[in-house]
This record gives C-alpha cells, sequence and structure tokens, in this order.
C-alpha cells in the first residue's frame, strides 16, 4: 500500500514539472520574439526595454503631432443644397406610359400671380389641398411673384432655390446660429477636418417648408434586456396596499 | 442448555469476521488518503486549463495585459482574434489597434430640445459594434421622461409606437466617459481604463466577468455578455479595433467607447451619424474652435448626476 501511495505521489511530482516545463518554453519563446525585436543585449534587463518602448512611443507622437500641423489642410464642409427649383410631376401620362416634369415657370410664366391668394384654402384650380403649417406667413413671403423659379426674401430680392438656407435664417436666427456651431441638424463624416470631409443637412432635408415642425416618428428598435422587460415589475415599488391586495 | 453453551463460544474467531485483505497501517491510510486528495486537487486546480484549451489557444491563456504587449505581441494577438472571427463567424475582419490622438478629449453634448426617442441611435450602436443579434443588445438606452425632471431614474425605456409623446421628453443615455470613473476604481484586475482622450476602455481578453463595474456605474452603462454574441457572417461590421468593436467573448463586460475605432480615425461616432434629428454633437473639447466648446460656453448644459461626482465628459443641453 504505500507503494501505490509513492507512485500517486511520484505521478504528481511529474505532472508539475510537467506543467512547469510547457509555462517555462512558453514564456522563453515570447522573450526571445521579444528581445529579438527590440534587439538588446540584455534580456533580462526588464527596465532597459521599458524606457526604450517609451522612447520609441514618444517619437512617434512628435512625429505624428509634427505631421499634423504640417498637414494642416482642412477637408471642407459641405451643406448639402436643393438641386434647383422644384419640379411638378404632370398627372397625365404620354402614349408611351411615361410621365413628365413641369418647372413651376411652364405655368406660371402666363399666369398673373395674385397677392389676394394668402394659402392654398382660397386657391379654386391648381396646389388645393396642400398642407400648410408655417405660422402666419403667405405663399408670396418665400415664393416670388415676379421670377416663380426663384425664391424672394423679405427686402424683396430674389433668391436661388439652392440658397434656401439664406431664406429660412431670416426668421430663425438662433436656429442658424447654432446650424453654424454644429449645434442644430445632422451631419456626417468627420469631427476632425484634418483627417476627412463634412457634410451636413439643409433646412429641407428634415424640416418641410410648408409644414416644418419635425414629423412624428415609430419606434422600431429595442434592445432586449432587464430595463427593458415588460412593464410587470412595477408593483414592487409601489406601496404596501398594492401588496395587500395580492 | 449445556449442548448449547458448548457448541457457541467454540466459533468467534475466523469464520464470520469481515475480509482483510492485507494488512494495512494507519500511516499508509493517511498517506494515501491525502495523495487522493491531492492529485484531485491538482486535477481541478488545472481544469480550466482543460477548458481553456476546448475555447481558446494556449496563445490566449497565456496573453498578458494589453497595456503590457510588445508591438509584436499585440501583432500577434490581433492575427489570432482575426482568425479566431473567421473561424467561428466566417467572417473577414480587420482589427486594427487605434490609439488616441494626442492633443484630443472627446466630449459628447445632445441636444435633448431635438431628440424625440426614436431610437435610431440604439439601432446603429448595435450593427456598428457587432452586438448579439438575438438580444438586440446595444450600448445606448433611451429613457422617456415626464417633462420637469433630470433624475434618470424616473424614466422608463419601455415606451413603443408613436413619438414625441406630448409631455415626455427623451434621455438617450450611454457611458459618459466619466473623468472619475467608479466602473475602473472597482476593477480588481485594472481590465478597465481610462486613456489620454478621455475614452474608458476594456481589454476583453483580460475582463473576468465578475461584473464588479456594471454595479458601480451610476448610469446602468455597462453590458455583460451572458451567452456568445452571434451576429451573421454578412451583418458582421469587419472595421474592428482591439479595444472597441471586435467580437467580444462570451463572459465579459463590454461598453461604449465613442466608437474609437471611428473616432480616433477622425470620423463621427455612428449614433450620431444614425440621428435623423441631429440632436447629437461630438467633439474634442481641447480645440477652442469646435463645435461642442461652443456649446458648452452658450447653451444651458447639464449633466447627469453631478452629485456623485463622476465628472462626466457627457453633455446634455436644451435650445
Amino acid at each position: 500500500m504505500p507503494r501505490i501511495a509513492n507512485l500517486l505521489f511520484a505521478g504528481v511530482a511529474c505532472l508539475a514539472v510537467a506543467m512547469f516545463f510547457v509555462a517555462f518554453n512558453q514564456m522563453a519563446m515570447q522573450d526571445t520574439a521579444y528581445t529579438h525585436h527590440a534587439n538588446l543585449d540584455d534580456p533580462a534587463a526588464d527596465d532597459s526595454r521599458h524606457v526604450a518602448d517609451q522612447k520609441t512611443s514618444h517619437a512617434d507622437e512628435s512625429e505624428s503631432s509634427g505631421d499634423l500641423e504640417v498637414s494642416a489642410v482642412k477637408f471642407p464642409v459641405t451643406i448639402r443644397k436643393p438641386s434647383g427649383p422644384p419640379r411638378i410631376e404632370l398627372a397625365g401620362m404620354d402614349p408611351q406610359g411615361r410621365s413628365a416634369t413641369v418647372a413651376c415657370s411652364t405655368c406660371h410664366a402666363n399666369r398673373k400671380p395674385n397677392i389676394e391668394n394668402v394659402s392654398a384654402a382660397t386657391l379654386d384650380e391648381f396646389h388645393r389641398g396642400m398642407t400648410f403649417k408655417h405660422g402666419t406667413i403667405t405663399c408670396y413671403a418665400c415664393h416670388n411673384p415676379d421670377g416663380s423659379d426663384s425664391l424672394r426674401m423679405a427686402d424683396g430680392t430674389s433668391l436661388e432655390y439652392q440658397d434656401v438656407m439664406t431664406l429660412c435664417s431670416q426668421c430663425h436666427g438662433p436656429q442658424a446660429t447654432a446650424f453654424a456651431h454644429g449645434a442644430h441638424g445632422g451631419m456626417n463624416g468627420h469631427w476632425d477636418l484634418t483627417r476627412g470631409p463634412q457634410t451636413k443637412n439643409n433646412c429641407i432635408d428634415c424640416h418641410d417648408p410648408h409644414a416644418p415642425n419635425y414629423p412624428k416618428m415609430i419606434v422600431g428598435f429595442k434592445p432586449k434586456d432587464r430595463f427593458n422587460a415588460p412593464a410587470d415589475s412595477d408593483h414592487d415599488h409601489q406601496g404596501a396596499d398594492v401588496h395587500d391586495s395580492h | 442448555m449445556t449442548a448449547t453453551e458448548n457448541g457457541s463460544p467454540k466459533q468467534p474467531s475466523t469464520d464470520r469476521s469481515l475480509p482483510v485483505i492485507e494488512n494495512f497501517t494507519r500511516r499508509a491510510a493517511v498517506k494515501g488518503a491525502f495523495a487522493t486528495l491531492g492529485a484531485g486537487a491538482f486535477v481541478a486546480a488545472i481544469s480550466p486549463l482543460r477548458q481553456a484549451a476546448e475555447n481558446s489557444s494556449a496563445a490566449e491563456f497565456m496573453q498578458t495585459h494589453y497595456t503590457e504587449l510588445s508591438p509584436d505581441q499585440k501583432g500577434d494577438v490581433i492575427a489570432r482574434l482575426e482568425a479566431e472571427t473567421k473561424e467561428k463567424y466566417g467572417a473577414d475582419v480587420t482589427i486594427a489597434d487605434d490609439r488616441p490622438i494626442p492633443g484630443t478629449k472627446f466630449v459628447y453634448a445632445i441636444n435633448l430640445s431635438v431628440c424625440n426617442g426614436n431610437g435610431k441611435c440604439v439601432e446603429a450602436c448595435h450593427k456598428e459594434n457587432n452586438h448579439d443579434r438575438d438580444t438586440n443588445q446595444s450600448y445606448i438606452r433611451v429613457l422617456e421622461m415626464p417633462k420637469g425632471t433630470m433624475d434618470m431614474e424616473k424614466g422608463s425605456t419601455t415606451y413603443s409606437g408613436t413619438v414625441p409623446k406630448d409631455d415626455k421628453f427623451y434621455l438617450p443615455v450611454q457611458c459618459q466617459q466619466c473623468d472619475e470613473p467608479p466602473c475602473v476604481d472597482v476593477c480588481p484586475v485594472k481590465a478597465t481604463w481610462k486613456e489620454e482622450d478621455g475614452i474608458v476602455v476594456v481589454d476583453y481578453n483580460w475582463c473576468i466577468g465578475c461584473r464588479y463595474c456594471e454595479a458601480a456605474c451610476p448610469y446602468h452603462a455597462r453590458r455583460f455578455n451572458w451567452k456568445k454574441p452571434e451576429v451573421p457572417a454578412k451583418e458582421i461590421n469587419p472595421d474592428q479595433s482591439y479595444l472597441s468593436n471586435r467580437v467580444r467573448p462570451v463572459g465579459v463586460v463590454e461598453k461604449c467607447t465613442y466608437c474609437l475605432h471611428r473616432t480616433r480615425r477622425g470620423k463621427l461616432p455612428a449614433c450620431l451619424e444614425a440621428c435623423p434629428t441631429g440632436a447629437r454633437v461630438f467633439g474634442n473639447i481641447l480645440d477652442p474652435e469646435s463645435n461642442i466648446r461652443w456649446i458648452l460656453e452658450n447653451k444651458r448644459v447639464y449633466i447627469l448626476k453631478e452629485e456623485l461626482g463622476t465628472k462626466p465628459a457627457f453633455f446634455y443641453y436644451f435650445d
């Protein structure tokens, strides 16, 4: 019986030694790889290796910051723009089944503007049923009666559709200021303009000029975690009365 | 009576006693018992190695802390992780090792006047960071808050349907990248730390999954991987970083990193780009010309749970 016990002991001891060898070999391999890279003579000099590492990393930093200062060329911030005056889709189709769009001026060149019309409600032929919820301003506050393919500023000067943000900014100054500082309106691309460009939304990307309130949305995506469990556990936080009724 | 008395005392010697194989000394018995115990303890002690051999390579088991890896070792580790992702998920990914840009401190701000709780940021985070598809995990929670309070504990995340609701406002909460992070203080193995650009990161290969940090975070910003994340190969975002959105192993804690695999390359975070209302602003607070500086200087700015002294790098403002 002592023989069996001794055998067990010997086995355990052998296993331990084998484990030690495996671990040691791993470490040794890592060490050799390390020192080979660092080109250091003494592989045991831990401190000097650390110093060498720090030095190289510092060198990297100063190099890259130097690069930044040299290449201070900034990429542009592009504000999206409408492609041009809106086009009206025709109701009818040609015999080949193709529809077409026309410019505002196609009709408005012939029709005299009626300043009396302040909203879509008083129109009797075109643009009827249009929803208009933009305060008390009238059609010709923004649309140009003298040139239907352009907009009209408050001082009467005409403005291209592409520059619609200038028109909006007449009244919505605080929003325009916030937009200029990135505090209003979405953006894409780079925060760091030395590394890449940025694209910003236009007013009318998000706001319908005729009903500028931001539309309601439907929540589509919900993580499944304990905070999003059904509101079943609410009674835990209520008073003792609720518990009595159980 | 006499006959029976005569018969009984003859027997008690050998016939009825238990079979004894050998004369076993007490010393040998004790030795044997301790040897068995010792062998058992040894097997138990090395059993994690056996499991490690099944789940991961010896190289992973022997890997040191991220901050102590040499560039060569980092290269090996990253190559191994890429190969593992290919093997386990069938996706070709690139894992970079993005380091902080000198002279940056990242700060986030959200315009609560504009946020309408639609949750597109939550979804974008889910996709960008290779979260488990089954649990719809994400680093962002949007709280539906009653008007008149900034106490996030009064919010609810269970809202659904059409937003925004009239008497509510919406408070997106994610990691605040605190300057005094309680989650970092409690980590028993230093698997999480704060980097020079302010981002609190986790070495997912060093984390032991004790979840102290999850309990310590007052913003409920950390997540635990209860099971192996499942992401279809074609949905895996191949643009990854070691400290950021690489597919995390099971049993570790993970968190928002301000998308450091994007932001340390100069790009905007995924949640910001996804926001349809433009409520989110991101930037470098050390740059006096930055958007974020203008907001901090010109808007009414709030931080969450200010009284805790965590000093978040995350701000909320109203127009």
